[in-house]
């Protein structure tokens, strides 16, 4: 069973990344100082039960493993995410995507560019060369949640 | 060291493209010398003809560049007859046409195949497709206790009388190198079809097929400094006429009417479609520069690296190495303890180092490692000394912010 709390315990948590987070990356800028806060960005969400490891959440990627649960708000359309992967850097980089998409409606999600943050972060300067590492699959996954 | 790396370095145009990148990724591909590109350009620029078919003289040029080119390799085998060496577009392609042709001819329902736990996907999947389905039962020589192929229980398992014996010549995940002497005679002695997976064990030593007595030998062109799209499959005659083609088409036929075809003679029954043939004489460049070099030396080389390489790592104490500097043709496979090799190789390559993370095509083997994958440094006979030491500067901090 998917505990119902966890989409919001997750959507508190990325809100807190957002806030606290994201200005602390656009600042600096030699890559071990932003590498260490990504790595440590998985810490905040709250726990994913080992349990939801199952292959009906696992996004395939090549290198490291992700699973990434969704709900839609029937009433309101907003998408809501929660995440893991056993690979703390792709961890980090789909926590900045779901900080862009998190509680957006569905017209909202079809407009969205999360990527883009990354390119500006100069974290993934193209998102197509992610394609081993799973973050091109999760972000395809993020927009097919439409 | 009989080379003087510098020169050979300048030899490789990339490396002058990308001064700032340490490239340890030599077992998924290596670069390419000059001689390898210059061959390839002069064929297109001024040879550039389809071979074996039109009249013409150009023609007649091209098809005689693209079979001095399987010459070259057969000569650099050892192989008995030209007609020994297919053109496959790489190892995989090979596998794919060997396991195929082998159903039937050779292999048939209750049939037994041994292959190790160290085999390339390339070595498993092909068996899978093509004869687990007909009732063929695929045998796994395990590992010892150290990660090396198992002499002891390969005896064991051949006893039950596998018909064919497929196993690597070097480990593309471990970097070791198997004891293909021993391997081929005793399988031999069982009486099982022999062949090796030469894709990474091609660039380390000198291979004499006869000599050996190894019945298949595969490799890639682009593992052995020749472009990619190209590969060879070399069997001994006996055993290349009993495969069935895999690929059915143009050259590959004596006679076609709608309702039959008859097949034509060795290699060209197994070369359906027009050939690679830039690709072919860019390999037997890139065969006839390795010629001219001293492979011995590269040899020593390499190994000099891995120890190096090696004893470097050993410094660092949450490193957990999986492949030792013995008998190892240049790869080392490590993970730091309780991390991704995911985030190890992401945190190399902001530093400028590529290396490959993950299972290597290799996932039976790190099952039975029971280790999620592993970060893989390959050196090449163009790595030098600086460049280990700067790689282990760069592990010391992946290391340390990894800790944090």
């Amino acid at each position: 069973m998917i505990r119902p709390d966890i989409f919001t315990e997750t959507a508190t948590a990325l809100k807190k990344i957002y806030v606290n987070h994201l200005p602390q990356l656009r600042q600096l800028r030699d890559w071990q100082s932003k590498y260490r806060i990504l790595m440590t960005l998985g810490k905040e969400l709250p726990t994913f039960d080992s349990e939801w490891h199952r292959d009906e959440f696992l996004v395939q990627g090549c290198e490291s493993k992700a699973w990434l649960l969704h709900y839609q708000d029937p009433v309101t359309t907003q998408h809501f995410w929660a995440f893991d992967s056993d690979a703390r850097i792709v961890k980090g980089l789909v926590i900045l995507i779901l900080t862009q998409v998190n509680g957006l409606t569905a017209e909202e999600l079809a407009e969205a560019t999360p990527e883009l943050l990354l390119t500006e972060l100069q974290l993934q300067q193209n998102i197509s060369q992610s394609r081993s590492n799973g973050l091109l699959a999760v972000l395809n996954r993020v927009k097919a949640s439409l | 060291m009989n080379f003087d790396l510098r020169s050979l370095r300048q030899q490789f145009p990339f490396f002058s493209a990308h001064p700032d990148w340490i490239y340890l990724d030599n077992a998924a591909t290596l670069h390419k010398p000059q001689a390898v590109l210059d061959a390839m350009n002069t064929f297109y620029s001024q040879h550039n003809s389809n071979v074996h078919r039109s009249a013409h003289g150009l023609s007649q040029q091209a098809t005689a560049a693209f079979e001095a080119a399987r010459s070259t390799v057969a000569q650099f085998l050892n192989a008995r007859f030209s007609h020994e060496i297919i053109w496959t577009s790489g190892t995989t392609a090979g596998f794919n046409q060997l396991v195929f042709g082998l159903m039937g001819p050779v292999l048939q329902s209750g049939d037994r195949v041994l292959i190790s736990s160290m085999e390339h996907h390339a070595n498993i999947v092909p068996w899978h497709i093509h004869a687990l389905p007909f009732g063929v039962q695929l045998d796994v020589v395990p590992l010892t206790a150290d990660h090396r192929f198992d002499l002891a229980a390969y005896s064991e398992l051949l006893k039950l009388k596998p018909k064919v014996v497929s196993i690597s010549h070097v480990s593309n995940a471990l970097g070791y190198i198997q004891p293909i002497a021993d391997i081929v005679r005793l399988a031999k002695e069982a009486g099982a079809i022999v062949v090796l997976d030469g894709a990474q064990g091609i660039v380390w030593e000198k291979i004499d097929v006869q000599a050996l007595d190894v019945d298949f030998y595969l490799f890639s062109g682009h593992k052995l400094y020749g472009p990619t799209g190209i590969g060879v499959l070399y069997g001994k005659t006996q055993y290349l006429e009993l495969l069935r083609p895999l690929l059915g088409g143009g050259e590959m036929i004596k006679t076609v009417s709608f309702s039959s075809s008859s097949w034509n003679d060795l290699p060209y029954r197994l070369e359906a479609g027009t050939p690679n043939m830039a690709g072919a004489i860019g390999l037997a460049a890139a065969i006839l520069w390795l010629q001219q070099q001293d492979l011995t030396a590269f040899q020593q080389h390499k190994s000099a690296l891995v120890q190096r390489f090696y004893a470097g790592c050993q410094q660092i104490s949450a490193l957990e190495l999986l492949s030792g500097p013995t008998t190892n043709a240049g790869i080392v496979a490590l993970n730091l303890k309780n991390e991704h090799p995911a985030d190890l190789a992401t945190l190399l390559d902001q530093q400028n180092i590529a290396v490959r993370a993950g299972t290597h095509c290799a996932m039976p083997l790190f099952q039975a490692l029971n280790v999620k994958g592993s970060v893989r440094f390959s050196f090449a006979c163009y790595n030098s000394f600086d460049e280990i030491d700067r790689t282990l500067a760069a592990l010391a901090t992946a290391v340390e912010l990894l800790a944090e």
